[in-house]
């Protein structure tokens, strides 16, 4: 088995009102030291590992482009490690 | 004639739909499930607001590959009228058929109030009712409404007079005061404000009756052609 990573975030051209929120708060709660704060989405996918990694990163690209990214305002990124199979 | 009004998982503004058609237009209105895979015989595509799978992963991102889809794309394709209000502009832009999304307000805040907008273009056929310049008084009700597409895009949609109306007061940040836009060919319309609830004066504003008129007369007006 695999497990997929994938992180989706922002474009830097992007405004994110909420993490803008988050990291204020902070600031008001003293965290002085926080420069940046990004909020972003973050899927854990499990894969059968009957599947060879070339179609499986064509097959991530394929389920990130259609679905988990909006092309126009997000950015994604992902790591795939092997996890041992069910017994 | 006769319009569809789409409904999804989550969406709420389909009733208010129906009843500015049927009660106010006297038009034929029919509700269709997302479940559904045909248009056939119908004039008019309505995609109502509301929140449909709960705005889970991004508004209107999963009711995109809803089995109705492929027909409203053809639908659209055929130069039929298409109208997206608040999460129906957002399922349009998400199916690829607008240009741009709709990112949250710049305020962070979910705003629930009527607003002024521009008539920008009074050419199009969800438009034509109203004046160039007109102002007109819809309600807006929305966190993710402020639209946004980058600088090409933008050029394009203006080109093209694809700006159909424009906040007077921009509420939510959008680019340009964008409130509507059409696609290239005219015929899909996706708008943030709320034109079905302001349909009578009794409900504050009956500016929302224009829109639905040109839809009305341009569809008669077709007809009249086909059979003329």
């Amino acid at each position: 088995m695999a497990l997929v990573k994938v992180y989706v975030n922002y474009k830097k051209s992007i405004l994110n009102p909420e993490a803008q929120a988050i990291q204020k708060a902070l600031g008001r709660l003293g965290y002085d030291n926080v420069n940046d704060l990004k909020l972003g989405k973050y899927f854990e996918i499990t894969v059968a590992d009957d599947i060879s990694r070339d179609d499986l990163n064509k097959e991530i690209n394929d389920i990130c482009d259609k679905m988990l990214a909006n092309y126009n305002m997000e950015n994604y990124h992902y790591d795939i490690t092997e996890t041992e199979a069910a017994q | 004639m006769k319009f569809a009004i789409l409904a999804f998982p989550g969406s709420n503004c389909e009733m208010d739909l129906y009843y500015a058609i049927q009660d106010i237009m006297n038009e034929e209105v029919e509700l269709v499930s997302y479940k559904k895979n045909s248009l056939e015989g119908f004039d008019a595509v309505l995609i109502p607001g509301g929140f449909s799978y709960g705005d889970y992963l991004r508004s209107g991102a999963i009711a995109r590959f809803s089995p109705i889809i492929p027909a409203l794309q053809e639908f659209a394709k055929s130069g039929r009228p298409v109208l997206g209000i608040c999460n129906g502009f957002q399922i349009l832009t998400e199916a690829g058929l607008l240009p741009g999304s709709l990112q949250k307000n710049v305020s962070a805040k979910f705003i629930c109030q009527t607003e002024p907008l521009v008539v920008n273009n009074a050419g199009s056929l969800f438009s034509s009712a109203f004046k160039l310049a007109q102002i007109i008084n819809l309600p807006i009700a929305h966190g993710d409404g402020n639209y946004y597409c980058d600088q090409e895009t933008l050029k394009r949609l203006i080109a093209n007079d694809q700006i159909i109306f424009k906040y007077r007061n921009n509420p939510n940040g959008s680019v340009a005061n964008i409130a509507g836009i059409t696609n290239k060919a005219g015929n899909v319309l996706g708008m943030m404000p709320h034109p079905e609830r302001a349909v009578e004066d009794i409900l504050g504003s009956s500016d929302g009756v224009g829109i639905f008129q040109s839809i009305v007369n341009y569809v008669k007006s077709r007809e009249v052609v086909a059979h003329g």
